[in-house]
């Protein structure tokens, strides 16, 4: 390694990632000086704008925060607001919710390792030249893709904004038939996600360990997406999702407009499905304990570049998972129900495991039911700090390599984290 | 609209994005079944989302998102020369979107809400519709916009075909589907004066139209106010509300 290096590492808006970000690095005389990662994204002023809204257009309007997770910020919405009204919905209900975010997570998790992520290991910029250098492959990718959407248009009308979650429940009640289709697509979708893990177990993931606090959801039923308590490897109890503000502090760190997310045990700390595996890895199907077998992913994993497995691993479970879910609507039988109506309207908060990590949602209603004021804590908000740490940890193990490879290597690292930046809404300066 | 005459052999496409979630840009990826027809037929030369390669040669350029900052405004105007044919994706791009709910509240008042004292570092101007700004050859409203409706438009520009919107409003294809008319249950559903083209897909999935659309060609407002106001009781400002969420609603057109 040559001691006296000087670099400097500037990427302009970083590709395959949702968002706007930059990477600026400076390395003077072997010494890492300045790692940053630039938000550039234009404030939305979301939380502003809820403001004077009814109460049950939340989840309609902040679903609009982000393409790739509208499920996600939905279930995160109507569960808060839910909280704010007093209601508590059916047990119908909560299953064909639990099935849309399913059919999120494998869209979401296929679509960022097979179409963002995995072209940095063929050595292309994107998908693109796959197509003709291994169509099947990605013809297997799309198909899973699809999987994902068909069940969020089953249940919700369509994945990007989804229409029928609804404060209350939901307002579409799909057929017998329908629901018997979807089962039959993710049976035979088996084989596909079989291909997807032998793709994967191919893939070199680079060699890094930066041991962090992982935090997510934990439910004592399941392994935690829709529901649960909020956890963290570094506390010994969980504590419920409403009292998040004792563990989850937004903090400004200089005169900047920097913004980190702390928790009164590290500056730092990593949400997603890195985090979601390492706490409950015990919960996972027993088909994707197989696979994260074969891939070599092992709890507790401190590699952040391991997330990306860890999604295939997630995406077999929800595949799973899903079936699990219809089958269970099937014997049940799907009734038209009407929405559960307010009981008060007052503060409330709730929070669910979207792709990404932790969403929370909060909200404060007047006694009308207008919402008055909202906090919405993005996952990759959370993550920033600890991407930071990691390129922190990562730029002296690569000095030796030349200056394009070391700019592949950071933008694998934030790759890999699966950042959302149109979500993370706050523009911060790490 | 305008038909285009036919394009290069392969045209060179790009997809942009200002202020918006990039759902419309996902769109593109959503439409799994024909993405690789669409590929063959396209060259897909910019696309950040998507790919790392960058080039500024463009044939038809996509653009999702509303102009929201000053850094949007240079961007948009850039985009306009540096593509033949340019194309506003879905709400954001068309009428500002749901990031004009922000234009009705005082500005200083919004940004310290969100970035507290140092609001000042985020400049930001009221959004608006690329329109306001540059020419726009075609607009893909919606929010989402309709992913095969973006499909369309790609088949017609590459056979110089015309492309036009449906000119129908929402209740059109909400009759079509067979659906209990929303105002039957006490809901406010624009439905009646906002742009077909959707499917009526949110009164299909018990959701009412929120004008995500737009407002239809020629739309007869005062009839629509009339009837909301004698037919169904509702208030004029709870119409108007509705109208803001995704920036349809243009003060001087809404009795």
């Amino acid at each position: 390694m040559t001691t006296a290096k000087n670099v400097d590492i500037n990427v302009h808006h970083v590709t395959r990632i949702e968002g706007h970000g930059n990477i600026r690095v400076s390395v003077r005389g072997g010494k890492v000086e300045r790692v940053e990662m630039n938000v550039v994204e234009s404030p939305r002023f979301f939380e502003a704008f809820l403001r004077g809204r009814r109460y049950y257009e939340a989840p309609h309007i902040t679903c609009r925060i982000c393409g790739i997770c509208a499920v996600g910020h939905t279930t995160s919405s109507v569960k808060a607001i839910e909280d704010a009204c007093g209601i508590t919905i059916s047990e119908q209900s909560k299953l064909l919710r639990k099935l849309i975010f399913y059919g999120e997570q494998i869209q979401s998790h296929v679509l960022h390792v097979c179409f963002l992520v995995v072209p940095d290991f063929f050595g292309v910029g994107s998908v693109i030249p796959l197509a003709s250098t291994h169509p099947d492959a990605v013809r297997l990718a799309l198909r899973l893709k699809r999987l994902g959407n068909d069940i969020c248009e089953v249940v919700g009308g369509r994945h990007i904004h989804p229409i029928a979650i609804a404060v209350g429940g939901v307002t579409h009640f799909p057929k017998h038939e329908e629901l018997l289709g979807l089962k039959r697509k993710l049976e035979a979708s088996r084989g596909d996600l079989k291909v997807l893990a032998d793709l994967c177990a191919t893939l070199k993931i680079p060699d890094f360990r930066r041991e962090t606090e992982y935090v997510g959801l934990t439910d004592k039923e399941e392994y935690a997406f829709y529901d649960g308590m909020l956890a963290s490897t570094k506390q010994p109890e969980p504590i419920p999702p409403q009292r998040y503000r004792e563990w989850i502090h937004e903090t400004v760190v200089d005169h900047s407009t920097a913004k980190h997310v702390r928790t009164p045990k590290s500056p730092a700390y990593m949400v997603g499905a890195l985090a979601r595996f390492n706490l409950n890895h015990d919960q996972l199907h027993p088909e994707a304990k197989k696979v994260a077998g074969a891939l070599g992913l092992k709890a507790p994993c401190y590699n952040t570049f391991m997330n990306n497995v860890a999604q295939v691993v997630e995406t077999v479970h929800c595949a799973e998972k899903a079936i699990e879910v219809i089958d269970e609507l099937l014997t049940r039988g799907v009734k038209e129900e009407p929405l559960v109506p307010p009981s008060r309207f007052g503060l409330g908060a709730h929070a669910s495991e979207v792709p990404r990590g932790i969403l929370f949602h909060e909200y404060e209603l007047d006694k009308k039911g207008t919402i008055v004021g909202s906090n919405l804590i993005i996952p990759t908000t959370q993550n920033y700090a600890n991407m930071e740490a990691d390129m922190r940890a990562l730029v002296p193990q690569i000095l030796d390599r030349s200056v394009g490879e070391m700019t592949l290597a950071l933008e694998m690292l934030v790759r890999a984290y699966d950042p959302c930046i149109s979500c993370s809404v706050h523009l911060i300066r790490l | 609209m305008a038909s285009a005459a036919p394009v290069s052999a392969k045209p060179k496409i790009a997809v942009f994005s200002l202020t918006s979630c990039e759902g419309c840009s996902l769109a593109i990826l959503e439409l799994e079944d024909v993405l690789l027809d669409i590929l063959g037929k396209f060259e897909i030369v910019n696309f950040r989302e998507a790919m790392t390669e960058r080039s500024w040669d463009i044939d038809i350029g996509f653009v999702d998102g509303a102009v929201s900052t000053p850094s949007d405004v240079e961007e948009v105007k850039m985009f306009r020369e540096k593509c033949r044919v340019l194309v506003a994706m879905g709400a954001c791009a068309c009428t500002g979107g749901i990031n004009t709910l922000k234009n009705y509240q005082n500005e200083e008042d919004y940004r310290k809400y969100v970035y507290g004292d140092k609001w000042k570092v985020f400049p930001t101007i009221p959004a608006q519709p690329c329109s306001a700004f540059v020419k726009v050859d075609y607009e893909l409203p919606g929010c989402p916009m309709n992913k095969f409706e973006f499909a369309e438009l790609a088949k017609c520009v590459l056979m110089g075909k015309p492309f036009r919107l449906p000119s129908e409003p929402v209740c059109v294809e909400c009759k079509k589907k067979g659906n209990l008319c929303l105002y039957e249950k006490g809901l406010v559903c624009l439905g009646p004066v906002t742009r077909a083209g959707c499917g009526a897909i949110c009164p299909t999935y018990g959701a009412k139209c929120e004008g995500c659309r737009g407002l239809v060609d020629k739309p007869n407002l005062q009839a629509a106010a009339d009837n909301l106001t004698n037919l169904y009781g509702m208030k004029i400002e709870d119409v108007l509300a509705e109208f803001r969420l995704f920036g349809a609603y243009q003060k001087e057109r809404i009795p």
